[in-house]
């Protein structure tokens, strides 16, 4: 399902205007990593996805719904919404009642609750936990928890608020890995993340906000070529670009494969 | 001179079978700055508790071996006296606000008060705490009106302020964004040089690589390396055991299997050691 947002501002009840004339679309079944500085606006812009906040002015079209005109109900349909801080969301005894509230509320039927509920546990791995208390469970676990609960709602968009934060190495690549495969099923999955190596590794398309705007908006590797732009959201380009910047390499790289392909390329032919 | 000694430690949480930390020996010198890495689970969070006492005297369980803080032992000590010992800054914010006070100045005021700290010497510690974390223009500010990464500066401050000599910080940047890390890391840096001894459980591994003198791999509770980040951080073991490496690391190793690069380079942790690894090629 498409996203829409036109001319969006916001402005918080204290005064503060956190979005400041937001325009962008996203096509279905893509995956894009919105990145800058604390305090940049990203977190207010993703919650106006599912109505938590409605725009002072502009608009937003999730498919063929004005975020402005409908209800959350009718939007959590569509859009799901991991937060970032897992606590915020959790709040059932059992991690089988949790990730069975969302499809439920949605008035799914009683097979699909079960199928979806079912696909969610499988993809983040949660078999031997369902009868656990969530709050017996490490952070790490209460992540993947929270992440299957609006799995399951079966959204054809997801919005992820720093899904990697606090996660250890392996649990990162699980994640991205899980992202792509909901991406390659025609979701459209929207994440924020300051581990910028993460997103260069698992999205194709970035935007780095600042001060309430969109200072960039491209595939990785273009917007990460940005230097000077992207310092001017506090973001500082992946490692393996700041690398291939100081070889000399003719383009943009930011994974491993394309670092080695560009590695090969400027190698002398013995 | 060693500010913290641990000798056998093996510690298990109550109601829990597996030990969290097992035969933990660990030695830390004086003004140095050891960073913790491992993978979620491996130990980290409990070694930092018991660093700061919390271990065992708040979370009781199975305590084994000897724990010896500034010169005091853990287990004949209480938890009032480590605090003017060590100070620990929470993996999260939320979990160490107080809840009490309504402004970020009153916040950080908060442990200097419960300590009898004079109000001047009190004021004027909160103002370069707020400094140094970057906050200074938030003091008004309610504590629960601040962004995630703004509480996590938060919660820093309020530890700083508390002058110990020790200071444990579990994943103290993991909602800041790459500049809000930097400067933690910086400020880290500052008080070491001040003689500070500093402990973080940290995973951005390219920021242990530039700042720590010394980093210790937990896995499964045991200490699986210890030494520089030179030595540690190159190993084949953290690859053997997922735990990951920076991407300078890995691309020098991937460029050396398919040869790429030299391959008896040492394998490079910065951007600079990558940039000179990947010339001599």
């Amino acid at each position: 399902m498409q996203i829409e947002i036109s001319n969006v501002r916001f402005v918080y009840p204290s005064g503060v205007e956190a979005l400041r004339g937001v325009s962008f679309s996203v096509p279905a079944g893509q995956m894009l990593a919105i990145v800058g500085q604390n305090g940049a606006g990203k977190t207010t812009l993703v919650k106006q996805l599912n109505g938590l906040l409605k725009p002072s002015s502009g608009t937003i079209m999730i498919g063929d719904l004005d975020t402005s005109k409908s209800t959350i109900a009718k939007l959590s349909a569509r859009v799901g919404y991991v937060f970032q801080n897992p606590d915020d969301q959790l709040f059932k005894r059992t991690v089988a009642d949790e990730i069975a509230v969302g499809p439920t509320n949605l008035g799914f039927s009683k097979e699909d609750t079960e199928r979806y509920v079912k696909r969610a546990v499988e993809l983040m791995e949660l078999e031997d936990k369902l009868e656990t208390n969530p709050y017996d469970l490490t952070p790490t676990w209460r992540k993947r928890v929270a992440i299957a609960a609006v799995l399951a709602m079966n959204t054809p968009i997801v919005v992820l608020d720093e899904p990697t934060t606090g996660q250890d190495h392996r649990n990162i690549n699980y994640l991205g890995r899980v992202m792509q495969q909901l991406a390659s099923e025609g979701k459209t999955i929207v994440a924020i993340s300051h581990d910028i190596d993460f997103v260069a590794d698992y999205f194709e398309r970035v935007i780095a906000m600042s001060q309430g705007q969109v200072l960039l908006d491209g595939p990785c590797d273009e917007v990460f070529a940005q230097e000077e732009l992207l310092a001017q959201s506090y973001v500082e380009a992946p490692q393996l670009t700041r690398l291939g910047k100081r070889l000399g390499f003719a383009k943009t790289v930011s994974r491993e494969e394309s670092f080695l392909a560009a590695l090969r390329e400027a190698r002398p032919r013995s | 001179m060693a500010i913290i000694d641990i000798v056998d430690l093996s510690y298990t949480y109550p109601h829990t079978n597996q030990p969290a930390l097992r035969t933990i020996n660990l030695s830390i010198e004086e003004g140095s700055f050891v960073a913790l890495i491992g993978a979620n689970g491996a130990g980290k969070s409990t070694l930092c508790y018991t660093i700061t006492g919390f271990v065992p005297h708040f979370f009781q369980g199975e305590f084994h071996g000897t724990v010896t803080i500034a010169g005091k032992d853990l287990k004949s000590s209480e938890l009032k006296d480590m605090v003017t010992t060590a100070s620990l800054v929470f993996q999260k914010p939320q979990n160490q606000i107080s809840g009490t006070k309504f402004t970020v100045f009153d916040e950080v005021a908060f442990g200097l008060e419960n300590l009898g700290v004079p109000r001047e010497e009190m004021i004027k510690r909160i103002e370069r705490a707020l400094e140094l974390t970057g906050i200074a223009h938030l003091a008004e500010r309610s504590p629960y009106a601040l962004s995630g990464g703004q509480q996590q500066r938060l919660a820093f401050a309020s530890m700083l302020a508390m002058d110990t000599p020790i200071l444990v910080l579990d994943e103290p940047t993991s909602q800041l964004d790459p500049i809000g890390s930097r400067e933690v890391f910086e400020v880290v840096e500052r008080l070491t040089d001040e003689g500070k001894t500093v402990i973080m459980a940290e995973h951005k591994l390219e920021w242990i690589a530039a700042f720590a003198d010394r980093v210790v791999v937990l896995d499964e509770g045991s200490i699986l390396l210890d030494g520089t980040p030179d030595e540690v951080l190159t190993s084949s073991l953290l690859v053997e055991n997922d735990i990951g490496s920076t991407r300078y690391t890995s691309v020098a190793r991937a460029a050396q299997e398919q040869a790429l690069a030299p391959q008896n380079a040492n394998l490079p942790i910065s951007l600079e050691q990558a940039e000179r690894f990947f010339k001599q090629a």
